[in-house]
Formats: C-alpha cells, structure tokens, sequence
C-alpha cells in the first residue's frame, strides 16, 4: 500500500472541504493522516492474494472512517470526505467499504441514524421533530417514513413500545445496548418498499382467489 | 487474593508499537516481556491494578496457520474483537490528557447514565471505552 497523500495534499483537502465537519474534526483528520505512516509498515507477513480490501492497514484506515460516521452520524459523509480519512481514492472507498463491513457506507450510515433516533425515543422525551433533525434528517416525513420502514414501527409507536417495556440494561455500557439495537439493514431501503409492496400486493391478490 | 483471572490478552498488529501506546500514551506498565526466537510473551499493567496483565499478542504462525493469522489480522483491523473498559476518575480530563499524547479518541466524553463516557481504539484497531467511575 503506497501513500498518496501527503500532509500537504491532506491540507489542502482539508482546506476545500465544505460539508458540515467542525474545524476541530478537520484537524484531527488532518493530524491523523500523517500519523498514520502510509506504507511504512514492514511486520506484516506475506499473504496470499486477495483483493485489496484484505490489507489489514486499509481496513484499519476504513475503520477510522466508519468511527468518524459513528461519532457524528447526524452530519453529512459525502463519499469524497470519507475517502480523505481512509486516505484512499474516493472511486476505490464505497466498494472497499462495502467489502469490510458488509454495507455500503450510506446504509451503514442510516443504520447508525436510525440506531440513535430509536435510543433517543427510548430515553428522553424530546419531539419526534426534533430527534428527527438531531438526527441528521431535513425532513420530519422523510425521518418518519424511512424509519418505519427499516423497524416497522412509527417513531411514536416505537416509543410508547420502549416506554412500557422494563428495561434492566443500566449496568450495560450505553454504547453497547444501543449498538445492539441497531437495524440490521441488509438491503436498500428502497429494495424493502418495494419488497413490502410486493408483498402486499401478492396478499391482495391471493385473496381474490377463492 | 490468590484466585482470579491474571491475564487477559489481546491481538494486536505490532508488539513495539502496542508498547508504545500501551505505556507511552495510556501509562500501563510492562509486567512481562519474554521473547524465544519470533515468540514474545509481552504483557502489560495498569498501574494501580497489580494482579491483572493485559496481554499484548500477535496472531503468529506457527501457533496458528497462515489463513487464519489473516483472518484474525483483518478482523482486528475492523474493530472486529470485543470492546474492552478502562474506569477512569475524571473522563474529561482523561481524555485531554491521552488525547494530546495522540490516542485516537471515537468518541468524544458524554454525560449519560450517571457517568461520562468516551471511546478510543489502539493502534491496531481495538475499542475502549472510558468509563468515569461513578
């Protein structure tokens, strides 16, 4: 794996970005990319050939990426800034993304959004609208369409499900009974409506039959 | 005590370099360094915690074979294995104090539950999380 970013690359990178990353957060991507010695590392044993996706210091630099949505799942993750803290080509990251943790980076995205709106349902009484913004969604329908079909519950509906259920997770790290929640979206959201609407129209017909 | 769990160990991409961040950036000390040929038997130790060794292990042949050596290479480096909990007194300053020595912070000190907490990974791509004792 040869470097191609070099500090001053990730510095003018740093500089062109635009979408809502706080000045801080640049400056840590920027301070991590020349902490993390491109190439430099000679330990690592021969391997059979795989694919690139199996190079241990690019998975480690795709979990940095995947630790940045994690941290800030309501911000916007373009491809493009993904692919600068990866240090990797943005036309190379979705796919070796997709290949190390199963999902493409969007979806994974959602997952994590959808994951945090349900904890905020869950454990505080904020408005649906505003746990929908916190959240990283521009639109109360959007939020409340996209993630009924993900859990098949409205927000409101998922929330007076928590309510009444007896939660005996205090002595669990946060993080982790959150994670634990966390849809399994293992298709497009899209490829599910339309799934869903199969299936309802395959019900409807299977009634006419008599 | 004379019972108990004394060592916990973890995979990790390079010994030197978990050195390095294990007592250089997080203030563990070696308990134990022993090396026969490529082996090298490395363990560490918080400070204020005397009966409990964190092992610091690579994923070796010819202990394992080739392919899974690989496997388990990967799987660390996608934050694969199991989180792991480090109790602090004052998370926030915890973090100040580790995050200016480099560690890599995932997430930064929130208050929920009765406590702070934060989340930093090793080099090589394990998870902590830092709990302020409550």
């Amino acid at each position: 794996m040869t470097g191609k970013t070099s500090p001053a690359d990730s510095h003018r990178a740093t500089r062109t970005q635009r979408s809502g990353a706080s000045a801080a957060s640049r400056r840590r991507d920027a301070a991590l990319s020349r902490q993390t010695p491109l190439g430099a590392r000679t330990t690592t044993p021969a391997k059979p050939a795989r694919g690139p996706s199996s190079d241990p210091e690019l998975l480690r630099r795709l979990l940095r990426a995947k630790d940045r949505m994690d941290a800030a799942s309501h911000e916007e993750w373009p491809v493009r800034r993904l692919a600068r803290v990866s240090c990797i080509s943005e036309a190379h990251f979705a796919r070796s993304f997709k290949d190390a943790f199963g999902v493409p980076p969007h979806r994974y995205l959602l997952t994590r959004r959808i994951e945090r709106a349900t904890s905020l349902l869950r454990d505080t009484n904020l408005p649906i609208t505003d746990i929908a913004f916190q959240t990283g969604w521009k639109s109360l329908g959007t939020f409340g369409r996209t993630f009924r079909d993900i859990t098949g519950e409205s927000p409101g509906d998922l929330r007076a499900l928590q309510k009444a259920t007896l939660h005996e997770l205090e002595r669990v790290p946060a993080c982790f009974v959150s994670a634990a929640q966390r849809p399994a979206l293992t298709i497009a959201v899209s490829e599910k409506r339309r799934q869903d609407a199969r299936d309802i129209n395959a019900a409807s017909e299977d009634e006419e039959v008599p | 005590m004379s019972q108990g769990i004394e060592v916990v160990g973890l995979y990790v991409r390079d010994q030197d370099e978990a050195v390095e961040f294990y007592v250089g950036k997080l203030g563990f000390r070696v308990h134990t360094d022993a090396r026969n040929g490529n082996y090298r038997w490395l363990t560490v130790q918080h400070p204020e915690q005397p009966s409990f060794q964190l092992g610091l292990f690579t994923p070796e042949q010819p202990t394992l074979d080739a392919a899974t050596v690989q496997n388990l290479r990967e799987i660390v480096a996608k934050g694969g294995m199991p989180p792991m909990v480090l109790v602090v007194d004052d998370c926030r300053a915890a973090c100040e104090r580790l995050r200016a020595r480099g560690v890599e912070f995932t997430q930064d000190p929130v208050e929920r539950y009765g406590s702070v907490d934060a989340s930093f990974r090793d080099p090589s791509g394990n998870g902590w999380k830092m709990i302020q004792a409550r």
